[in-house]
């Protein structure tokens, strides 16, 4: 098993699906913050066969987990602090998400207007369905990319 | 400050003291005749729809305000580029209410956003056009007294008109409501609907011909069957006389059932049926005024 060094303060995102770890990393924007990141990618997993993990040492306020629950809500997130463990955050489907997904409707006002958000409204929650506060189109969240 | 976006942003008991106000106006016009005196209705309508137009500013003219505004974008500022958001902070400097009709999905919650003044959504693209819906809600309700038990017929593009979802979605909250759709297979009523109907148990009939189920109708929605959304010509020229209302449909019908059209109608219903008194979509027209009275005095807190 690979090691990578253990951090004094920050998260450890696990049981991410193999291969969607790039993808959170953009969507987190840690290419932005100074701060270590390290991927493991299709790391062995009893629970899934493989899995991606993202550590991320940064100041536990930071990080944007409803970006992370849009994108899985299945992830383990674990707090860091001194070095610890000190929380397991349960992440939940937010009830409306800003500029994480843009509008694909071309009838839509978010075509045209100019620096509106774009706002999704979580409409079924079991079916993991949002729609765009403005026109109501769909997004179907569990083909999220 | 409350707007007008959706038929649903009003409970059902807001529609019910909306709709009480409107029959009121309907019975006293002189009594509504200056409530609105010094108030401002600007239309602003980035696409034509005259009819749109002038029942509002009818409406608005019949309570003693006054109207000003825009027919087409082209008169607008839009034409020099101006943002929604940044149109409606002017207008909220030059009017007291606004209806807005956009081609945009939308626009009207934008433009409510930033507004400083009730906003009212006029049509927004295929999306929503709420007052259709209340002015169908008012036209059934004032002819039948009730909004319950009915079995309700909507007929023609059943996909397409957003008429005929914002009604079948205003319809489902009240008890004892059956639906029987009747499209060609093209122009079914889209899936999302369907489902909703059967989550929420409420029952439902997709037919092909109106003359099968014209019995049993207490009311009828029509819409328009185009040419253009047929795959081929053969199908549409098998099918279009299966959704143009005429006499011999009419005599199939109940007696008391009521015959509702958005309008404009083309040939989907025959002229020769005008005369019938349960043709109503002459007088949805007029109630399409009392309930845009109604609502300008509702949003401007007036009643």
């Amino acid at each position: 098993m690979l090691n990578v060094g253990q951090i004094e303060e920050g998260y450890v995102l696990d049981h991410i699906p193999a291969g969607k770890s790039l993808s959170i990393y953009y969507h987190l924007q840690l290419d932005q913050p100074d701060c270590s990141v390290a991927i493991i990618k299709n790391a062995r997993s009893n629970k899934m066969g493989k899995k991606d993990i993202l550590k991320v040492e940064c100041d536990i306020d930071a990080l944007d987990l409803d970006v992370l629950a849009v994108i899985d809500h299945n992830i383990t997130v674990n707090v860091i602090k001194d070095g610890e463990i000190i929380e397991k955050k349960a992440l939940v489907l937010p009830g409306e998400i800003t500029n994480i997904l843009k509008c694909k409707n071309p009838r839509c006002i978010t075509s045209i207007e100019q620096e509106l958000p774009h706002i999704f409204v979580l409409a079924d929650e079991e079916k993991e369905i949002y729609r765009c506060k403005y026109c109501e189109e769909k997004y179907d969240m569990t083909r999220f990319e | 400050m409350k707007h007008l976006m959706t038929p649903l942003d009003f409970s059902v008991e807001e529609l019910e003291k909306l709709f009480l106000l409107a029959n009121d106006i309907e019975r006293h016009p002189d009594k509504y005749a200056h409530d609105c005196d010094g108030k401002i209705l600007a239309t602003c309508f980035y696409e034509p729809s005259t009819r749109t137009r002038l029942s509002f500013e009818s409406a608005m003219l019949r309570l003693g305000g006054q109207v000003l505004g825009f027919s087409d974008a082209a008169s607008s500022s839009a034409s020099k580029g101006e943002s929604v958001s940044d149109t409606i902070r002017v207008i909220s400097c030059f009017a007291h209410i606004c209806a807005m009709r956009h081609h945009k999905e939308g626009a009207p919650m934008v433009a409510a956003t930033k507004s400083t003044i009730p906003v009212i959504n006029a049509g927004d693209g295929g999306h929503q056009h709420p007052t259709q819906t209340l002015t169908d809600l008012l036209t059934i309700r004032s002819m039948k007294g009730r909004l319950n038990n009915f079995t309700v017929g909507l007929c023609g593009d059943l996909k397409f008109g957003r008429t005929v979802h914002s009604l079948i979605h205003a319809l489902i909250r009240y008890s004892g409501i059956r639906f029987i759709f009747i499209s060609p297979e093209e122009l079914r009523v889209p899936d999302y609907i369907i489902e909703e109907l059967r989550e929420k148990q409420i029952p439902f009939e997709e037919v092909i011909r109106l003359e099968d189920v014209m019995g049993s109708l207490d009311l009828l929605y029509m819409t328009r069957v185009q040419r253009e959304r047929f795959f081929n010509e053969e199908d549409y020229v098998r099918l279009k006389d299966f959704y143009i209302l005429d006499k011999k449909k009419m005599n199939l019908a109940k007696s008391d059932m009521l015959v509702l059209h958005p309008l404009p109608r083309v040939n989907e219903i025959s002229v020769e049926i005008d005369n019938d008194p349960r043709a109503v979509y002459f007088k949805q027209v007029q109630y399409g005024v009392y309930v845009r009275m109604a609502l300008i005095l509702t949003l401007l807190g007036i009643r």
